[in-house]
């Protein structure tokens, strides 16, 4: 395979699943919506087109034509970088998770990832933590000492949380001997999940995502009542719509870890013993895979609308004191699991 | 000039260019984010290099760790925004010494050695390796730093406790 043809098929999947996260992001946005509406007993946007459908695209366009404003006393080229840089590594993390098997298209093997590297689970670690970064310098930035709060308070929280989250994710490793996100759900075949393996790694490392992107109850970052906004308090027009993208694309990755990392990925148990043709196997598994993701976003808005917000030394407690000991014993657990079955 | 050489001409003018503004800037901020930069521009020469591991490892620990640590330090800092930064010429003669030994023994070096001249092999992964390595021949050490870095959480918590 010439190196052309190599960059020719990247470019194309870099397009898909660019495009696969801006459109659910548009509809996230939409179903939080409705979903809020519903659990406080409200109807929800209704005006923009059928069942209010066309109600993000509204949305886009009212941000595209707002006034864009850069404070007095705001650091002008950092303030411009970082909702930038918050959308690029929002883009770029789900490179690297798997959506189905591998394809074929004339006799071409087709991974469905972007980059099917060796470093797949690294590299997502290592993005989350320049994500930080985003966030620091969006809050350093404003001159606004809400914004410094609240970008001081989300860099902690995600450094804290990283930690409870690297060594859930390393009891993953251990039974799966991979850091290759595909080998990881090719080790989960059947009912081999490891949510059902490593429960309480499984609970860790939600919880820890919950804190990752800044999703109620851990949303101390953005707590209206105290801090105005957070850390994009400053913000306006097309630079606060990147935040909110990249908001919202964190939770879509962080949902798609969770199915790949703990449910199996695109795995449906014992679907190769029906005798299906490969073609229906491989749409169906696609399919699995995007239906396993909705449901945990499901979840996770589902538990924004139901939780009060915690108080910021509550947060810090339970990341430290609950979550790292609790993964740790996760760790202890996989390490005799793994002991026992060789 | 092929694609793998104008991306390692890339990240070297990367690194480099952004390794003398944080020497040469005023602002604290800055110099920290082109040592962001930096360390990028080294982790993308890592990568062209064959050792995947090194380039996500110094990215984790470099970027995620370390820099973080020094901008919380220089914005929680009252006012350092504001201060000074002496960044001009001090010390010129002893400096200009010290730098010119440095360069001398660099080039020698370069120029003494016998460079391997060969085709570049497929990088292969490296982390399969460096796991067995430190898992079999390297375990007491793998082990021992270990306990270092208990003995530093240990110490941590209790000072965090002592308030």
């Amino acid at each position: 395979m010439s190196i052309w043809l190599q960059i020719l098929i990247s470019l194309v999947q870099i397009l898909f699943t660019a495009s696969i996260i801006l459109v659910t992001v548009a509809y996230l946005v939409y179903f939080e919506r409705k979903i809020s509406a519903w659990a406080q007993n409200r109807i929800g946007p209704n005006r923009v087109g059928p069942y209010g459908l066309l109600q993000p695209f509204a949305d886009v366009l009212k941000l595209f034509f707002k006034e864009d404003i850069v404070p007095h006393a705001a650091n002008k080229p950092i303030h411009t970088l970082a909702p930038i840089l918050a959308l690029v590594i929002a883009l770029s993390t789900f490179a690297v998770i798997p959506i189905g098997p591998p394809i074929y298209i004339f006799d071409l093997k087709i991974p469905l990832v972007v980059a099917d590297v060796n470093m797949g689970i690294l590299y997502i670690l290592a993005l989350t933590s320049v994500g930080v970064y985003a966030i620091t310098f969006s809050g350093w930035s404003s001159g606004s000492k809400y914004s410094l709060l609240g970008g001081i308070r989300s860099s902690a929280q995600m450094i804290s949380y990283e930690i409870s989250m690297g060594f859930s994710i390393a009891g993953v490793l251990i039974f799966s001997e991979s850091l290759r996100p595909m080998e990881i759900v090719n080790s989960q075949a059947g009912f081999m999940w490891n949510a059902f393996v490593q429960p309480i790694g499984f609970i860790t490392f939600v919880v820890a995502a919950f804190a990752e992107t800044n999703r109620l109850p851990f949303d101390l970052p953005e707590a209206e009542p105290e801090l105005v906004g957070g850390y994009h308090t400053e913000y306006s027009s097309m630079k606060f719509a990147a935040f909110f993208l990249a908001e919202y694309a964190n939770m879509i990755i962080a949902a798609g870890l969770i199915v790949t990392l703990y449910l199996g990925g695109w795995q449906i148990p014992y679907i190769e013993n029906l005798g299906l043709s490969y073609t229906l196997t491989t749409s169906l598994q696609i399919l699995g895979f995007f239906v396993k993701m909705a449901a945990v976003l499901f979840f996770i808005i589902w538990v924004r609308w139901s939780l009060p917000r915690f108080r910021y030394d509550q947060l810090m407690n339970i990341g430290w004191k609950v979550m790292f000991p609790l993964s740790l014993l996760n760790l202890i657990w996989v390490a005799i699991l793994v002991m026992l079955m060789n | 000039m092929n694609l793998y050489d104008f991306i390692f001409y890339f990240f070297a003018a990367l690194t480099i260019v952004s390794a003398f503004f944080v020497v040469t800037t005023k602002n604290i901020i800055y110099a920290a984010f082109n040592l962001l930069l930096t360390f990028f521009g080294v982790a993308g020469i890592y990568v062209l290099l064959g050792a995947d591991f090194l380039a996500i490892v110094q990215l984790i620990i470099y970027v995620g760790g370390i820099l973080i640590l020094m901008l919380f330090g220089v914005m929680l800092t009252n006012k350092i925004t504001n201060v000074q930064i002496k960044t001009e010429a001090s010390f010129v003669i002893p400096a200009s010494i010290g730098v010119g030994l440095f360069a001398g023994v660099l080039i020698a070096i370069l120029l003494k050695t016998e460079w391997r001249n060969s085709p570049a092999d497929i990088p292969i992964s490296t982390l399969v390796p460096i796991g067995k390595l430190l898992m079999e021949e390297w375990a007491f050490v793998f082990i021992l730093l270990g306990v270092l870095l208990l003995i530093a959480l240990i110490g941590a918590a209790s000072i965090a406790r002592k308030e």
